[in-house]
C-alpha cells in the first residue's frame, strides 16, 4: 500500500476523534438511556425524539447550523468567546462536539434496549437485597447490559469515523486538526487521485465490515444472555 | 375520468416536456452558478430546447462523466479536467474552448477588516484566512499563488481554513468563521450589501490566469439542444453577460492562445 504522510495523519486524527467522541457519548449516553429506559414521564417521547434526530437529519442541515450557532455571531459562539475558548469551528474540539451530537442516537438507542430488555425485576431483587442504586447500576445493571454497552460504543465509535458530511461544513480541512480520513478520501477524488483513494477506501470497507461484523455477534450474545435470564427468571 | 384516461393522461404528462425541441444536460463548476442561471433565461427565450443543470465540483464532474455520466455538455472550472478528457476521447475533438477567465477577490464580511485590500494580509492580525483547497480548486490554486507571491504561505499556513470548493469557502467568510478570504470576484458581485470596502480585487500579475474551459462531451454529439447551446455560449451577447459578473474572455486579455 502506498500510503502518504497526509493519509496516515487524517487515519490517525480519525481515531483520535472516535475515541474521545465514544468515550464522551458513553459518559452522557449511560444516564440519558438509564431515564429512557426507566421514565414513564410525558417528556419522554420528546426526549426521545430530540435524541434520535440526527438519525433523519441530514448531516449538511446539522453541519450547517453549527457553523452558524459556533461562529462569531452564533449563541454557542459567543459562549466559548467570552470563556476565552475563541471560535469552535476549524478545531479538533468542534468537530468532537458536532460528533457527539451526531453520533448520540447511535450510542443511547443500544444502552437503552440493553437496560430494557433487564426488566425490573433483577433490579427489585436487587433492592431487597439492600443494593443502593450505584450499587445496582454497576453490579446488575453494567454486568447484564455489557453487550449492549458494547454495541453502542462500537456504533458510536464507526459512526464517527463515517461522518464526512458535517465535517465538511465545520472542518475547514486542516491536516491534524480537522482533515479526517473521509474528507482525505474525498480530497483525492476530486484532484483525480484514483489509486490513493482506493488505499483509504478499501480500508473503510474493511472496517465498516467487520465494526458490523463485531455487533451482530455482540448481538447473537444478548439474545442467548436474555434468554438464559428469562429462563432463571 | 377512468383508468385508461388517467393512463393517457399521465404518458401525456410524462411525454410533453419532449414535445418541443431536445433537451441538453450541462454539468456546470459551482463558481458559475450565477452567469449560468442568467444564460439559461436568455436561451430559453431564444429557442424551445430544454436545458437542465447539474452544478458541482469539476473533480466530481470529471469522475462522474468518465463513469457514464449522461452529460452532453460541461463547463468546468479548470483546463485539466476537460484536456484530460480530451485525452480519453470523451469529448467531441475541437469542441474545447476556453468560456471565462476567472476573477479572483478578497472578500471579508467583517467592517473591522474593512476596507480590504493586501495589507491585511501582510499585516498578518487575522485569525483565519479562507481559501479553497489548492489541491483541487482553481480558485485554490490561485489563492496559493497570491500568498506565494506575497511570500506569506509560512506566515499564514497555519490560519488557512479550506473549502471543498468557492462555494464553501465563500459560507466561511460569510458566516464570519473567517474574517478574511479569497473567493471568486462572481460570487460577491452578486450579492447587495458587499461593497467596494469589502471586497478587494486582486491584481493579475499576482496568479496564474483561472481559465475555465468547455466541451462537447461524446454523449451530446448528436444533440442538437448541446450544439446549439455551445454556439449560444460563445456568442456575443452571452460573453457580455459573463464579463458582467466579473469574467474576461479570452480575446480581451494579453494571453498565449489558450488552446492550439
Amino acid at each position: 500500500m502506498n500510503l502518504s504522510n497526509d493519509d496516515f495523519d487524517a487515519i490517525g486524527l480519525t481515531l483520535r476523534l472516535a475515541s474521545t467522541v465514544t468515550l464522551i457519548l458513553l459518559i452522557i449516553g449511560t444516564p440519558i438511556a438509564w431515564w429512557l429506559a426507566r421514565t414513564h414521564s410525558s417528556w419522554k417521547g420528546f426526549i426521545s425524539a430530540l435524541v434520535a434526530m440526527p438519525l433523519i437529519l441530514p448531516p449538511t442541515v446539522i453541519g450547517f447550523y453549527l457553523l452558524i450557532a459556533m461562529g462569531p455571531n452564533g449563541y454557542i459562539g459567543q459562549l466559548t468567546q467570552s470563556l476565552g475558548l475563541g471560535i469552535l469551528p476549524f478545531t479538533f474540539w468542534g468537530l468532537v462536539i458536532a460528533s457527539v451530537f451526531y453520533s448520540l442516537p447511535f450510542v443511547v438507542q443500544p444502552i437503552q434496549n440493553a437496560i430494557e430488555a433487564i426488566g425490573k425485576r433483577p433490579l427489585e431483587v436487587a433492592a431487597t437485597l439492600r443494593a443502593s442504586p450505584f450499587d445496582r447500576f454497576f453490579s446488575v445493571v453494567l454486568p447484564i447490559a455489557k453487550p449492549g454497552f458494547m454495541t453502542a460504543a462500537v456504533l458510536g465509535f464507526a459512526h464517527t469515523v463515517g461522518e464526512f458530511g458535517i465535517v465538511l461544513m465545520i472542518g475547514g480541512n486542516i491536516p491534524n486538526e480537522t482533515r479526517v480520513i473521509s474528507v482525505q478520501i474525498y480530497d483525492h477524488v476530486e484532484a483525480l487521485e484514483y489509486a490513493q483513494a482506493h488505499y483509504l477506501s478499501a480500508i473503510m470497507v474493511l472496517f465498516s465490515f467487520f465494526a458490523l461484523l463485531s455487533i451482530y455477534t455482540l448481538q447473537r450474545k444478548q439474545v442467548s444472555m436474555n434468554i438464559s435470564n428469562e429462563r432463571q427468571g | 375520468m377512468t383508468l385508461p384516461h388517467l393512463f393517457i393522461f399521465l404518458l401525456g404528462y410524462l411525454v410533453l416536456p419532449l414535445a418541443h425541441g431536445q433537451t441538453v444536460k450541462v454539468a456546470v463548476a459551482s463558481n458559475f452558478i450565477a452567469p449560468m442561471k442568467h444564460i439559461i433565461r436568455e436561451f430559453k427565450k431564444e429557442n424551445g430546447h430544454h436545458i437542465s443543470t447539474a452544478y458541482g465540483s469539476s473533480g466530481k464532474f470529471y469522475a462522474q462523466i468518465k463513469n457514464g455520466a449522461p452529460f452532453d455538455v460541461f463547463l468546468s472550472a479548470d483546463q485539466h479536467k476537460i484536456q484530460t478528457l480530451e485525452n480519453e476521447h470523451l469529448i467531441v475533438t475541437g469542441t474545447r474552448f476556453t468560456y471565462a477567465i476567472g476573477t479572483l477577490a478578497l472578500w471579508s464580511n467583517n467592517t473591522q477588516f474593512q476596507p480590504v485590500n493586501l495589507a491585511i494580509l501582510t499585516n498578518n492580525k487575522f485569525d483565519k484566512l479562507a481559501l479553497a483547497n489548492p489541491k483541487i480548486a482553481p480558485y485554490g490554486q490561485a489563492a496559493l499563488d497570491v500568498i506565494n507571491s506575497l511570500n506569506l504561505s509560512t506566515a499564514s499556513a497555519k490560519k488557512w481554513v479550506q473549502g471543498e470548493n468557492i462555494a464553501q469557502t465563500y459560507q466561511f467568510i460569510s458566516s464570519g468563521n473567517a474574517e478574511v478570504g479569497f473567493v471568486a470576484l462572481s460570487q460577491v458581485m452578486q450579492q447587495r450589501q458587499n461593497t467596494p470596502h469589502s471586497v478587494f480585487i486582486i491584481p493579475k500579475q499576482l496568479y496564474r490566469p483561472i481559465l475555465q474551459d468547455a466541451a462537447l462531451l461524446s454523449r451530446g454529439q448528436n444533440n442538437q439542444a448541446a450544439l446549439d447551446f455551445l454556439a449560444f455560449i460563445r456568442s456575443d451577447k452571452v460573453t457580455a453577460i459573463i464579463e458582467s459578473y466579473g469574467y474576461h474572455q479570452p480575446q480581451n486579455i494579453s494571453l498565449s492562445e489558450s488552446h492550439q
